[in-house]
C-alpha cells in the first residue's frame, strides 16, 4: 500500500502509538516529490536530485544550458546578470546587491530578493542562476541548523561556507551556476566567503560579483577603508550598487542593503537605483558649482 | 541589434504623428552614452528614426541627407513621407547581401495640396533590407519592439490629439524600455504637427 491519504486521515482503528510506527517505517518518497530533500534524514547525502539519464550528462547539459560561455545559443535560458557585494569593516560586514533578473535582455523581474537569509547570523547572496543559489543556500541553511542542534553551538562562517563548496564541487560541470559570498558573524568575528560554481572558495575582506561588479568595485576601491563609520559603509555599499546599476544593462532597478553586526544581521532598506542616480547626480551638480563658485578667478589687476 | 541597443518608435493621431526613440548607445552590457539621438528630421513635417547597429545610424543619417538633398534640387520640392520610405527602402536594398543593420521607422505629414486637402498622418517601418510596411496605428522597431507591440497594443486608440499622443507614445516607451536591458537611458519624443513640431526629452530611468 502506498497511498498518502492513508498517512493523511489514520483510520480511526490505528491507535497512536501504530501510527507513529507506521511514519517511521515509511519511506519519506512516498509523501511525493521531496525536492531532493527527501531522503536526506536516512543517507545524509543529496541523493534524491535526478541527472539526465544519458551517458555522459555533463556534456547533455552543456549542449542544451546557456551556462555563461560554452553555448549562448542553448534553448534552456537561465536567468542572470546581476551586482552583489559585501565587505567587512570595523563595524561588521555591509552586504549590497541589486534586484533586477534578466532571461536574454529580457528584464523578467525588478523586484528579486538578492539575500538570502540563511539564518540570524548568516547571509548568502545570488549570482548566476536565481534558482540553483535559492534552492542550496535554502539547503545550507538546513545543514547549519543541524550543525547547531548536533554541536549546541553555532556553525562558523567558514563551516557554512565549506558545506556549500563541497556542494557544487559535487555537481561540478553540471551546468550549476551561481556565485555567491556568503557572509555573517562567528565567534573569530566577521567573515565573508566568495563560493562558485566551480567549486572556488575564497576567504577575503572585499568582494563583488555578477556582471555588474566591475562598476561596482571600481566604486568600491576607490572608497574603502577598514575604519569606515557604519552610515560612511553604508553608504559606500549603496553607491556602488547605483553606479553599477546605472551602468550595467543586466543590472538595476533597486538597491537591497544588509549590516552583519555581532548580534546578527539588520536589514538596512531597499532603495530605487534610479530615483538615487538623480539624486547623486544633482548632488554631483550642486558640487561642482560650489567648488566653481569657489574658485572663480579674481579679476586680475590691471596696470592703470 | 544587440551590439548597441536602442529602440524607436511612432503613433498616428489626430492630424498629427509622434515619434520617439531611447537615448542609450551602448556596448553589450555597458552603457556608454545616453545623449545618442536615433530620431533624425528630413524636413518639419517629417521625421525618421534608425534604431540598431550605431555605426551603420550615421552611415545611413548621411546617405539619405545626400539623397533627400539630390531629390529637393531635382524636383524643387519637398519630399512627401511615402517617396521619402521608398527612397530608404532601395537604399537598403542596394545593400541586400550586406545589409545596414538597421530597422527604420518613418513618420511624417504629407503637405495639403489641392487634390489633396486633407491628406493623412503617415507612418511606415521597414526590415533591414528594405521591406516596407504601412500600419494604421503605430508602428515599433529596435531591441524592445517586442515590448513596444505590447504596451502599444494596449494603450493605443484612435484619434489621439497632439498632446493625448504625446502621453500615449511616452508612456508606451518609457514602460516597454523598462522591460529592455539594452534599451533606455533617456526618451526623446517629437510630435508633428500640421503648424509646429514639438519635441521633448523624457526624465526616463538611468538603470
Amino acid at each position: 500500500m502506498n497511498s498518502v491519504l492513508t498517512h493523511i486521515q489514520p483510520s480511526s482503528t490505528h491507535s497512536r502509538l501504530e501510527e507513529q510506527d507506521e511514519f517511521e517505517h515509511t519511506d519519506s518518497a512516498a509523501w511525493g516529490s521531496m525536492a531532493g530533500f527527501g531522503n536526506l534524514s536516512r543517507t545524509g547525502g543529496i541523493a534524491g536530485m535526478s541527472v539526465p539519464r544519458v551517458a555522459n550528462p555533463t556534456a547533455f547539459l552543456d549542449m542544451h544550458t546557456d551556462n555563461m560561455s560554452s553555448n549562448p545559443e542553448a534553448k534552456i535560458k537561465i536567468a542572470h546578470g546581476t551586482t552583489t557585494l559585501a565587505f567587512k569593516f570595523q563595524g561588521g560586514v555591509i552586504v549590497a546587491v541589486d534586484s533586477r533578473a534578466t532571461a536574454g535582455s529580457y528584464v523578467a523581474s525588478g523586484t528579486v530578493k538578492k539575500v538570502i537569509e540563511i539564518n540570524k547570523f548568516l547571509l548568502g547572496t545570488m549570482a548566476g542562476g536565481a534558482a540553483d543559489c535559492q534552492y542550496w543556500e535554502t539547503y545550507l541553511g538546513m545543514q547549519c541548523r543541524l550543525h547547531e542542534l548536533r554541536n549546541k553551538e553555532r556553525i562558523s562562517v567558514a563551516a557554512a561556507s565549506k558545506i556549500l563548496s563541497n556542494i557544487v564541487y559535487q555537481y561540478k560541470g553540471m551546468g550549476l551556476s551561481m556565485g555567491t559570498m556568503v557572509c555573517g558573524w562567528d565567534k573569530t568575528g566577521p567573515q565573508i566567503f566568495y563560493v562558485d560554481d566551480d567549486g572556488q572558495r575564497l576567504k577575503g575582506n572585499l568582494f563583488s560579483v555578477g556582471s555588474g561588479s566591475t562598476f561596482a568595485y571600481g566604486v568600491l576601491d576607490q572608497g574603502y577603508r577598514w575604519d569606515l563609520t557604519d552610515e560612511e559603509a553604508q553608504e559606500l555599499g549603496r553607491r556602488s550598487i547605483i553606479a553599477a546599476g546605472h551602468r550595467d544593462a543586466y543590472s538595476g532597478n533597486t538597491c537591497n542593503l544588509y549590516h552583519v553586526k555581532e548580534n546578527g544581521w539588520d536589514f538596512i532598506g531597499n532603495y530605487d537605483v534610479n530615483e538615487l542616480w538623480y539624486e547623486y547626480e544633482a548632488k554631483k551638480k550642486a558640487d561642482r558649482e560650489t567648488a566653481t563658485a569657489a574658485t572663480a578667478p579674481s579679476p586680475m589687476a590691471v596696470e592703470p | 541589434m544587440e551590439l548597441n541597443g536602442g529602440s524607436v518608435v511612432a503613433m498616428i493621431g489626430k492630424e498629427c504623428v509622434a515619434i520617439a526613440s531611447d537615448l542609450r548607445l551602448g556596448n553589450q552590457a555597458v552603457g556608454v552614452a545616453s545623449n545618442f539621438d536615433k530620431v533624425f528630421p528630413v524636413n518639419d513635417k517629417l521625421y525618421y528614426g534608425l534604431p540598431g547597429l550605431a555605426t551603420d545610424v550615421y552611415t545611413l543619417k548621411e546617405h539619405l541627407r545626400f539623397r533627400v538633398n539630390m531629390y529637393r534640387m531635382k524636383e524643387e520640392r519637398e519630399i512627401t513621407p511615402k517617396t521619402f520610405t521608398h527612397l530608404v527602402s532601395s537604399t537598403l536594398y542596394e545593400k541586400r547581401f550586406g545589409p545596414f543593420f538597421i530597422e527604420p521607422v518613418v513618420a511624417g505629414l504629407p503637405t495639403p495640396t489641392e487634390l489633396e486637402p486633407h491628406p493623412k498622418p503617415f507612418i511606415s517601418t521597414m526590415d533591414t533590407i528594405g521591406c516596407i510596411t504601412t500600419p494604421k496605428d503605430f508602428a515599433v522597431a529596435g531591441t524592445a519592439a517586442d515590448k513596444l507591440y505590447g504596451v502599444a497594443e494596449g494603450l493605443w486608440e484612435p484619434d489621439l490629439e497632439p498632446e493625448d499622443l504625446f502621453e500615449t507614445i511616452s508612456q508606451t516607451l518609457l514602460n516597454a524600455v523598462d522591460r529592455d536591458a539594452l534599451s533606455g537611458w533617456g526618451a526623446v519624443v517629437h510630435i508633428i504637427t500640421q503648424d509646429k513640431v514639438i519635441t521633448r526629452t523624457l526624465r526616463a530611468r538611468m538603470d
